[in-house]
């Protein structure tokens, strides 16, 4: 019987590729050995699974007193102040990342340094650590929601500007072109070529932003500078846990909520 | 041709007016008005006391180089951080991504759920879990580490299961057809679609690790950090300087490798 049907045929190689593959997969298994080396692992607190446990029964019992009880420090209040860090944050980014956007933009009609600048310049912006950033508004307007706003203003540019940078560059020049065949300025091809082509790229960016935001509006109370992570660290620092339970509850529900409609929003612009 | 149908043609048609783009600028509108109130932002405050923020910037500007001894061992602990739980994070993201994916488990009640859990592990930002984590194991980078392993997780699985969901079918039924098992149609079939994609999310979320691990330390849990809070704690803006241009070095060295290494990867 003829056998040479049922055997496959060997498999191409390319050594070239092979070689290169191996090479990547060594360098990675050394840098991960690498960093299990000088940590130390035996630091563990005896009482971390009962830590553990008693947050998890926290969130299963949590402290529904907290909720609302109408002194402004309650959760709902405190979450309210977080979204209201990141609407007005992220509202005062998206202002300040347009001219950057511009500069970093990648176009026909630039040096191509100008653009290389602008985009160094954004990646150290978004480098610079957030929580520093807050502690330095701190200084300049005193603990509280509005250094919050400030620092997440500032520092959501480097991501944001990012973004619209790229939707710049990814317009057509035919608009623009027409809008000048048809006898139109500088202005007209702004008004009505430029913008209404960019508009929904930036509110969709903006709102993908807002997301993000929420999140880092709910961490920067770590620093004092308002929001829910304020009452969720001394929580934890009193180790009560039934608190800590109600805090991350709400901070989930609230997470999906503002997810959810602006994905919904999202999808009714496109 | 009359005169009047001649203006009509000079001018541009009238957009139709829609009362809901009204109803959304007002919405948005009345969102400032409060969310200023409630902030209590003022721009006057920041322009009144800007004096002191620039003061503190430009000390940061003159930094003490004389720290960069002590700085580069705690960069190097923070990279390992970084790198570790990346490894634990993507590695159970790998195995939760081949369980919720509708095209190798076909039931819908374990996919469910398995998501909702997903979905909610990936609402809680990076620093909480940090602080709650820093409560559960104590002071130190393996908090940190475990913080970093459930963010990786909840931004791999999301990527991952969505590629995994989108790939060819052809080769799962030509697998099925010749008798083989779930492990074999896996291997076989799903991953040679999908390695590089996930391969590409591991380094995605280790450039977002890196970022996230420079201020773990801040709230305890290893890393860079930990200087951080410790010279801004005495007003040594010059040694928080040093630290903030390390961090800025590293982080734009690491996503520039790394996002290059994913675009040679994707081609």
């Amino acid at each position: 019987m003829d056998t040479s049907m049922k055997k496959l045929p060997p498999k191409p190689v390319d050594q070239k590729k092979r070689v290169a593959h191996w090479a990547l997969a060594i360098v990675t298994i050394l840098l991960i050995v690498w960093s299990c080396t000088g940590i130390d692992f035996g630091g563990i607190k005896q009482t971390a699974g009962q830590i553990a446990g008693a947050i998890f029964s926290g969130i299963f019992h949590p402290d529904w007193s907290y909720v609302y009880n109408g002194t402004g420090e309650d959760l709902v209040s405190q979450l309210w102040d977080t979204v209201c860090i990141a609407f007005l944050g992220t509202f005062i980014s998206a202002i300040i990342s347009l001219p950057f956007a511009f500069w970093a933009a990648h176009t026909r009609h630039k040096k191509w340094y100008v653009s290389r600048v602008g985009k160094i310049v954004l990646a150290i912006i978004r480098s610079f650590p957030e929580i520093v950033l807050a502690l330095m508004f701190i200084k300049a307007v005193g603990p509280g929601s509005a250094a919050g706003v400030l620092a997440l203003g500032f520092h959501s540019v480097g991501m944001l500007a990012k973004l619209f940078s790229e939707a710049i560059e990814n317009l057509e020049d035919g608009p623009n072109e027409a809008v000048t065949a048809a006898g139109g300025s500088k202005t007209n091809v702004v008004m009505f070529s430029i913008l209404p082509n960019l508009l929904p790229a930036l509110i969709s960016n903006t709102l993908y932003r807002f997301d993000v935001s929420i999140r880092s509006a709910s961490v920067l109370g770590l620093v004092g500078a308002g929001g829910i992570g304020y009452p969720l660290i001394i929580a934890l620092q009193y180790r009560q846990w039934n608190r800590v339970g109600i805090i991350l509850l709400g901070i989930i529900i609230m997470v999906i909520v503002i997810d959810w409609i602006s994905g919904w929003i999202r999808k009714k612009l496109v | 041709m009359s005169s009047t149908e001649e203006e009509t043609l000079m001018t541009l048609p009238k957009k139709k007016f829609k009362i809901l783009n009204l109803l959304w600028i007002i919405l948005f509108v009345v969102g400032l008005v409060v969310s200023t109130k409630v902030t209590k932002t003022s721009l006057g405050a920041l322009f009144a006391n800007f004096g002191q923020f620039a003061d503190i910037f430009l000390q940061m500007l003159h930094p003490n180089w004389s720290y960069l001894g002590a700085v580069i061992p705690l960069i190097l602990e923070t990279i390992k951080m970084a790198i570790l739980g990346t490894v634990i994070g993507s590695i159970l993201a790998f195995v939760y991504s081949l369980l919720i994916a509708r095209n190798i488990v076909k039931n819908k009640a374990v996919t469910g759920i398995l998501r909702v859990i997903m979905n909610i592990i990936r609402t809680v930002p990076d620093l909480l879990l940090g602080a709650i984590f820093v409560a559960i194991v104590g002071i130190g980078p393996v908090a940190g580490i475990l913080a970093l392993a459930i963010c990786t997780f909840g931004i791999v699985v999301k990527l991952f299961y969505e590629a995994i969901e989108t790939i060819d079918p052809g080769p799962i039924e030509a697998l099925t057809a010749v008798g083989a098992n779930k492990l074999q149609i896996i291997v076989f079939a799903v991953l040679p679609q999908v390695m590089t994609y996930f391969i590409s999310y591991c380094l995605y979320a280790f450039e977002i690790n890196v970022r996230a691990s420079t201020v773990l330390g801040y709230i305890g849990a290893g890393g860079i950090g930990l200087y951080l809070q410790e010279t801004l704690q005495v007003f040594d803006y010059p040694k928080t300087g040093t630290i903030i241009i390390a961090i800025i070095l590293v982080v734009v060295l690491i996503d520039y490798v790394s996002s290059k290494s994913r675009e040679a990867l994707m081609k």
